[in-house]
């Protein structure tokens, strides 16, 4: 990938900041997120709490099934591959798809190595709990950051604990002398260019948005106060009682995350919120996996 | 000089330290308390249009902002918000502010393996780099309609009266050419 593509993709993340982007399975959940004000939707077959029931491999979707959604909706479609999995990237590149989540809600393909995601021209997506993950999914490629949290939950404790990380750290760097940081790469296996960026930026050089286990218009807000760029949220809407009204709620909430007025109103009569389980009581942990 | 830029969703952010750089007085509006016809101008940011058309009226923004885009305020609209200020969009029966004379196509380069990146005139003087993030363009356009700059034969920047436009993202490069050229529009204006 040339710098100008890499810079192009950094900049449709930008553009997405101040969103809200939902997971969708069919073409009708896409048409409903679309119309609530989602700035993206997350193609898949299956949601996370879904995947977490089921059990057994979870993979890429059928690519028919993503196009279906790209032809539905106007706004960027986003897919899933597995974690290593170059193969279901290059399928989702040939159809043109706008952003690829190399995601550890599936199983990952490789227990090792992440993709080379310079070696694409389509802009990738990375889930990471520190910024030691965030740096190295960077350096591998990836021009949009999130945090993992605990996907397919509704439990926003794991979000809440990978962004106060990241944003500890970054202080942290922020405040270091620039002879210490080659010492910092050392400890925390970054590349040192990536390090020097957060010490003289106190950001990351990329969009980091928050996802893993939003459900409800506060939960987003409570990560854009965390300083959160935007929000993914996947199994919390199409698991609730009333899906559009909620999903119209999250977007409003990230907008207005530091109006407690307006986010009481629109916090009203949502219907029943996914119901959730915590995190002692799930046998696979997601955010374990891809380091 | 204070102008509000538009902060529902999107790069608002890229606008308003551009505008520090220039030294001018920001105003972010996300609600209608932000708003006031006393601004001196107002930016309509890239981001996703149907997104920030219905943040418009979901925060009753909608109508006071067209009533003073309409009185004349000077806006500028990039990417999206060029889609919010044109008076139709191509293949499409949703409209927003419907203000300026220009029909634009959404979407216009494709998905994001079309985005781009290139060097062009601006205004007749300036060649300045010119982002397009899935970007649109302008595909038709009245006669009051000023061309400001046009990339492979489609027109990517224009102005009618108070209003201009980009399909590109000049706040996300380094070049102040593009927010000079709307700051000289609301000098003019007052």
């Amino acid at each position: 990938m040339n710098t100008q593509r890499q810079t192009l993709n950094k900049q449709l993340a930008q553009m997405l900041k101040g969103g809200v982007i939902m997971d969708v399975m069919t073409p009708e959940q896409a048409q409903i997120a679309e119309k609530a004000g989602a700035c993206a939707v997350m193609a898949l077959e299956r949601i996370p709490a879904d995947i977490r029931a089921a059990g057994g491999v979870s993979r890429m979707s059928d690519p028919k099934m993503v196009k279906e959604i790209q032809q539905s909706v106007s706004i960027p479609v986003m897919a899933k591959c597995r974690i290593g999995h170059m193969a279901e990237a290059q399928i989702l590149e040939a159809i043109q798809i706008d952003y690829i989540d190399e995601s550890e809600v599936l199983s990952p393909a490789d227990n090792v190595y992440h993709i080379d995601k310079t070696e694409f021209e389509v802009p990738f997506v990375c889930g990471a709990k520190n910024l030691s993950e965030a740096l190295r999914r960077i350096s591998e490629g990836a021009t949009m950051i999130r945090t993992k949290g605990e996907p397919g939950t509704g439990d926003v404790v794991q979000a809440v604990s990978h962004m106060r990380e990241m944003q500890r750290q970054m202080k942290r760097i922020a405040s270091m002398s620039k002879d210490e940081l080659f010492n910092e790469a050392k400890e925390l296996q970054v590349p040192y260019e990536l390090l020097l960026y957060v010490n003289e930026h106190a950001s990351l050089p990329v969009v980091n948005f928050a996802a893993g286990g939003v459900a409800t218009p506060a939960d987003a807000a409570l990560m854009m106060q965390l300083g959160a760029e935007g929000v993914f949220v996947g199994s919390g809407i199409f698991k609730s009682g009333n899906p559009e009204k909620r999903a119209a709620a999250i977007v409003k909430a990230v907008t207005n995350y530091n109006d407690p007025k307006i986010l009481a109103e629109i916090s009203e009569d949502l219907g029943e919120a996914m119901v959730g389980i915590n995190e002692d009581e799930i046998k696979i942990l997601m955010a374990e996996r891809g380091k | 000089m204070t102008i509000g830029v538009l902060a529902l969703q999107g790069a608002f952010i890229e606008h308003i330290q551009m505008l520090e750089k220039l030294g001018v007085k920001t105003q972010e509006i996300r609600k209608t308390e932000d708003f006031s016809a006393q601004l001196d101008g107002l930016i309509l940011p890239g981001g996703e249009s149907t997104t920030i058309g219905k943040l418009l009226h979901d925060t009753s923004l909608f109508l006071p902002i067209k009533e003073c885009i309409d009185a004349g305020m000077p806006v500028f609209g990039t990417c999206a918000g060029m889609i919010l200020v044109a008076k139709e969009i191509a293949d499409d029966s949703t409209s927003h502010f419907q203000a300026m004379d220009i029909q634009v196509k959404r979407n216009a380069y494709g998905r994001q393996l079309g985005s781009f990146g290139c060097n062009a005139t601006f205004a007749d003087e300036h060649v300045i780099e010119m982002p397009f993030i899935r970007a649109p363009y302008i595909s038709s356009h009245g006669k009051a309609v000023k061309i400001l700059s046009v990339v492979d034969g489609n027109i990517v920047a224009a102005q009618e009266n108070n209003m201009l436009v980009t399909a590109f993202h000049p706040e996300l490069t380094d070049d102040t050419t593009v927010h000079e050229h709307f700051i000289s529009i609301i000098n003019k204006n007052s």
